[in-house]
């Protein structure tokens, strides 16, 4: 009951932003639909005609609705950039193959005296199209449009992580600032708009054609309608274009503190980590919010501007384990050990480097730095218990994943199971605590914000220093969740603000503040 | 008014139709006649091209049908199939007014004319809001004849019109149909593989097997005069049953003996089948027939027996 008060309390608190959200979520979903009708039923109706296009129509539909959707989005930006346009591509692309395939098979389906009939009696082509075919297909066709609805639903919620807006940008940033209230009021919405849309179009697949007529006239208009309201985010003006991460704009130590620690007001959009990089490089966003051991920084030509204000406390990475795989698995948390204090600031961005840009596996990169620290040890192909490492979606957690796994395999007799890619802090921190993993390697900063949130007092007193933050949190957690903090591995990974170099240094903009002046001038 | 020259059409390797020419007059029903595959409905599917013939012409009123607009040529021209074809997503009415609407006849005249067929073709009138799974199969084939004659074409075309009916259904709908009006002054080509129906329907009957025509010519001459011995086998089971439908008091007039004048005489139209069936089911010793010239004669059942049989030798040696 409280949880659910609280769900409202912060639908309400945030009613502005669930609104535009869920403006921009139809929207999306609505725009994409159209232009796949538009392209896929002409596409449906031709391979119904040559039947021998069919199966390459099909099948390239087919393989372009296989594309992840996140790399389907990735592989947009270079082509359209960032924003509505991409997502809106990537939608239709994913709404094309039920549009085109129910198409077709509703006109192929069609008893084929009837079409005999219809020419029999003198009826053009286009007037058999039209009074016959696609009235026949329809109830077909009609299923199609519905299956393409539900899923550009679902898939525009990835929207958000290309700046095209979205009830996802609820959901992800839920999911990384751990706050489940926020997810809910991003899935909740989603969830239902499905289920309604799924509903109207399962009525209307039931009226007689008649009827379906004046619905589908009316319904083009209403769509036509609800489309227009997806005004496209062209307006940007001229001024700088920043890019932040779901988390990054909730956090106090993000989007929060650069409003009220330095007064920057830019223009923001939300965007996904995995393609805010290569944004600010081909010059669609000119700042972004990244993480300061990230190796695209060196990858893209970008440049941290300085904290000149410190709002962005640095956070040591260090294993966080459940205190329970550690008296299953004794020789564990030595084994961990192993790397603390290894890896510098410098030394991870290059790990990071090496996977982002010269696309080394984490495997290599993880065996190339043990050896060359020689802390390699070939596996010893033990049959003990199995211990589970759990990883966060972005490669620096891929490669600390791979290093623990082959120091524990060269060392212990333990089996070592990787569940990499547990989406953000949320995911990961939640199977942990529920045993489905034993480690993983976290933040501070991201276990002092993104979990405990304590009250904003003890954020400001402690969280400029990084040892006392350290302390804070792994007492904290060894007490709240019966987790234990492991030495710190030695880097220090924080947030940072970065321009592309070369525009930083026409624009003359170093630190934080400067480009607060600068915004202000401009 | 129509006839066809050389036409041939070929599916691959299978010769569908061969070299077929024959005319049909105006008003003429002319029944193509053949087992299952022999081309029959390849051939009638030329007429308005819904095949295009390889070889050969087809020509109309005079005109060759090449250089006609199809779609024009077709709104001419009737076509009842057998898998009746009605759109399942129109009302009987709507169905039977296609036609009409794409000749954009005026609402007034359509209504009227379809009010006018209903009745005619005995549909009942509230079924015409109704849409077609909601009617019988015999009323369902109704519509589809009643979608081929709105608008009055000159000629019809019929692929085994009444093959989706269950036999009793089919035969009270052929009786219904020989007697319709509207179809007495229509130039037809009808397709079938029944015999019976062939016989019973058709001006001409055109015998066909494996594409080619076999035998071309009235009932009679068919049964009478076989060109060949297809022709003479294919009837042979029904032979005799066909013989007794075929033949009529008329044709036997002068194998009857001379009766009086009386009140309750027979038609000499009627087949010397209908004749014996009447003695049968009246149980009556003779019947009383008067043709056209007023003319009377009587026959008890052995006498329509000898007669018919000197009726066949004299025919079969003419
Ligand atoms: N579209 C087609 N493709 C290939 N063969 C066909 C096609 N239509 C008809 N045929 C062949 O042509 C021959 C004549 O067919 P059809 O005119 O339908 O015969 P009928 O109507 O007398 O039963 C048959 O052997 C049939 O298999
Ligand atoms: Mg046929």
């Amino acid at each position: 009951m409280n949880e659910q008060q609280t769900l409202w309390q912060f639908m309400s608190m945030e009613s502005d932003k669930l609104l535009s959200q869920t403006v921009q979520h139809i929207g999306l979903t609505f725009i994409s639909l159209l232009f796949a009708i538009a392209i896929g039923l002409p596409l449906g109706i031709l391979i119904a005609r040559r039947r021998k296009l069919s199966g390459i129509i099909l099948g390239v539909a087919g393989v372009l609705q296989t594309v992840p959707s996140i790399a389907l989005l990735g592989f947009m930006i270079p082509i359209l950039g960032i924003g509505a346009k991409p997502a809106i591509v990537a939608l239709l692309i994913y709404a094309l193959l039920p549009i085109i395939r129910n198409t077709y098979t509703g006109i192929i389906g069609i008893d084929k005296h009837i079409i005999e009939a219809a020419k029999a009696m003198g009826m053009s082509k286009s007037q058999i199209l039209f009074k016959v075919e696609i009235p026949l297909a329809m109830p077909v066709l009609l299923a199609g449009i519905r299956t393409a609805t539900v899923i550009n639903v679902g898939v525009a919620t990835l929207a958000s992580y290309i700046a095209a807006g979205g009830l996802g940008e609820f959901i992800f940033g839920g999911i990384s600032l751990n706050n489940t209230n926020m997810i809910l009021a991003g899935a909740i919405p989603a969830a239902l708009l499905a289920i309604l849309l799924d509903g109207l179009l399962a009525l209307t697949q039931k009226l007689d054609f008649k009827k379906l007529k004046k619905v589908l006239i009316f319904s083009s208009v209403f769509l036509i309608f609800l489309t227009a309201f997806y005004v496209l985010p062209s307006a940007y003006g001229s001024g700088l274009k920043a890019g932040f991460t779901p988390e990054f704009m909730g956090r106090q130590d993000g989007d929060l503190g650069l409003k009220s620690a330095y007064g920057l007001k830019i223009k923001t959009v939300v965007i996904s980590d995995a393609v805010m990089y290569k944004a600010a490089f081909s010059k669609e966003l000119d700042v972004i919010s990244g993480y300061s051991t990230d190796g695209r920084l060196k990858a893209f030509g970008l440049k941290i501007l300085k904290d000149d204000k410190g709002i962005f406390p640095p956070y040591y990475a260090a294993p966080i384990v459940n205190q329970a795989s550690l008296s299953k698995f004794p020789e564990l948390e030595d084994v961990l050990n192993l790397l603390a204090g290894r890896i510098t600031d410098s030394v991870m961005t290059d790990l990071n480097y090496r996977t982002d840009y010269l696309h080394q596996t984490p495997e290599k990169v993880a065996r190339d730095f043990l050896v060359k620290v020689g802390l390699y040890k070939s596996p010893k192909g033990g049959a003990g218990e199995t211990i589970k490492i759990g990883s966060k979606i972005f490669g620096e957690q891929y490669i600390l994943a791979e290093i623990y796994s082959m120091l524990i395999k060269g060392n212990t007799n333990y089996q070592v199971e990787t569940k990499t890619g547990l989406g953000g802090t949320k995911i990961c921190f939640d199977a942990l605590v529920n045993n489905q993993i034993d480690f993983y390697p976290e933040y501070t900063g991201t276990g002092l914000l993104a979990i405990l949130k304590p009250d904003n007092k003890i954020v400001s007193q402690i969280s400029h220093n990084k040892d006392e933050t350290y302390r804070y949190v792994s007492d904290e957690f060894s007490k709240k969740y019966k987790i234990k903090w492991l030495k710190p591995i030695g880097f220090n990974n924080s947030y940072a603000l970065m321009m592309r170099q070369k525009q930083s240094s026409e624009i003359d903009v170093n630190t934080i503040t400067d480009l607060k002046n600068y915004l202000d001038k401009n | 008014m129509i006839e066809l020259k050389n036409v041939s059409k070929k599916y691959g390797e299978t010769i569908a139709v061969n070299q077929v020419s024959f005319e049909v007059k105006e008003k003429e029903n002319l029944v193509l006649l053949g087992t299952s595959g022999c081309g029959k409905t390849t051939t009638l599917k030329m007429i308005n091209r819904l095949i295009n013939p390889d070889e050969g012409e087809i020509i109309l009123n005079g005109q060759n049908i090449i250089n006609q607009n199809t779609e024009i040529l077709r709104k001419g021209i009737g076509y009842v199939m057998q898998n009746i074809g009605l759109f399942p997503h129109y009302t009987v009415e709507e169905n039977i007014a296609i036609v009409p609407k794409l000749l954009k006849w005026d609402k007034k005249k359509i209504q009227d004319r379809v009010y006018e067929l209903t009745e005619k073709l005995h549909l009942p009138t509230n079924s015409l809001k109704l849409f077609p799974n909601e009617l019988s199969g015999g009323q369902q084939q109704r519509v589809g004849l009643a979608r081929a004659l709105v608008s009055d074409p000159a000629v019809l075309l019929m692929d085994e019109p009444f093959g989706a009916l269950d036999n009793v259904t089919r035969t009270s709908i052929r009786k219904e149909f020989k007697d319709l009006e509207e179809l007495k002054r229509k130039t037809m080509v009808m397709v079938t593989h029944d015999v019976e129906e062939a016989f019973e329907l058709a001006d001409r009957i055109c015998l066909m097997d494996k594409g080619n025509i076999m035998q071309i010519g009235t009932p009679k001459e068919l049964l009478f005069n076989p060109a060949n011995d297809f022709a003479k086998t294919f009837l042979d089971g029904q032979r005799l049953a066909l013989e007794f439908k075929i033949v009529t008091i008329e044709d036997i007039w002068e194998m009857l003996p001379n009766a009086m004048h009386t009140t309750k005489s027979l038609s000499a139209n009627v087949s010397v089948w209908d004749a014996m069936e009447k003695l049968r089911s009246t149980q009556a010793t003779e019947l009383q027939f008067s043709n056209k010239t007023q003319q009377y004669k009587s026959a008890s059942f052995d006498e329509l027996i000898k007669a018919f049989n000197q009726y066949k030798n004299f025919t079969k040696h003419e």
